[in-house]
Parts: C-alpha cells; structure tokens; sequence
C-alpha cells in the first residue's frame, strides 16, 4: 500500500474541479441535517443559483480529507470555480453584500433576506 | 466543555491586541459565535481571518467546539 494513494482526497478534488459551484454540506439541499448548511443552501437558492453538492455525512473521511485540502475545519463549504469562498459566516455576509451574486454570476436579489440572522438553529447533526 | 470566555481569553491571548466578543448561541457549550477584531486582519482576506481564528481552537473546532460561528474585522 502506498502511502500517497488516497481515493477519497482525489475524488473530492476532482468534484471540486469539474464543478463550478460546488456545496459540501451536511445533508442534502431538500433536507439539510444541520443549521449552517440550510442557512447556506437558502443564499444559494434564492439566488437561483445552481450547484453541485456533496453530503460529507455518510463517510467520516469525506470531512476530514476536505478539511485537509481546504484548510478549512467546518462544515459547509462552498466552492466556486475551484477556489474556496467561505462558510455559512462569509457566504451569509456576502449574500447579503451583493458579493455572492457576483462570484456566481448571477443577479443580485433585493428584498427580504431568507438567510435572516436570527433564524433559529436546527439541531445540528451529532454523528460528525 | 467550554466557556464563552474561556475562548474570548483564549482568542485574545493568541491574536495580540485582539478583541473578541463571545456568546453561547444554544446555551448547551457547544455552538458558539465570536466576533473577533484585531489590527493583525488588516490586508487579510475574510477566509483567511477566518482561518487564524480557528487555528486559536485547531482540532476542537469539531469536536467539542461543535460550531464556531465567526464575524471579524480589522481594526
């Protein structure tokens, strides 16, 4: 066994690099498992952005190899075109800055915010 | 388990000169939320101010620091 085979760390490097926006989450986008994933995926869907996404729950080692490519400890994570833009913090912040519709190219959405500060945490998911 | 201000010391003791605001977002000392400002995170990107103040935890953040919710500003 070579210590340099790691399938698990190519496979996600390779979804982070055929995807252009791409959300590991706990999760799904129908049925996040956890808070900051859901707060995510609404900024993501109000903008009618579309995204590739990756439930890190059902194998521990997805996580851990993410966290190693990203330098980056939490979960979710969102990818566009291969570079690291935040987590819930910084993809919320930049949601409501207008910044996030313009990484994704998209139009920027006026109105009220889905992805409300106050809004009350899910219970996150305890397995991770 | 933590305390909120055993991370606000312990972000303050690690990033000089910083301030941080720390609270229990659940109340079960786990799911916390800090607002951190420091001098040092000027000319930093958000991800990487992000990054220095998780490094202050490194594997904690995850384990029993369940959740680490940040805003930080440069002073």
């Amino acid at each position: 066994m070579s210590d340099t085979s790691n399938p698990i760390r190519d496979a996600i490097s390779e979804a982070i690099g055929e995807h252009e926006v791409i959300l590991f989450m706990k999760g799904t986008p129908e049925q996040p498992r956890c808070g900051f994933s859901a707060r995510t995926v609404a900024a993501l869907d109000s903008l009618g952005a579309s995204f590739a996404a990756v439930d890190i729950l059902p194998d521990p080692r997805i996580r851990q190899e993410l966290s190693a490519i990203s330098n980056w400890p939490t979960i979710p994570q969102l990818f566009v075109k291969g570079e690291l833009v935040g987590g819930s913090d910084i993809v919320t912040e930049m949601y409501e800055s207008g910044e996030l519709a313009q990484v994704l190219g998209v139009e920027p959405q006026s109105g009220e915010s889905p992805v409300a500060d106050g809004a009350p945490m899910q219970i996150e998911n305890r397995l991770s | 388990m933590p305390s909120t201000d055993e991370l606000k010391d312990r972000i303050e003791a690690a990033i000089p000169g910083a301030r941080a605001d720390v609270t229990d977002l659940t109340g079960g000392g786990d799911h916390f939320r800090a607002t951190v400002v420091a001098s040092e995170f000027a000319g930093l990107s958000r991800i990487e101010q992000h990054r220095r103040v998780y490094a202050v935890f490194g594997p904690e953040i995850g384990g029993p620091i369940h959740a680490l919710s940040l805003v930080t500003k440069a002073e």
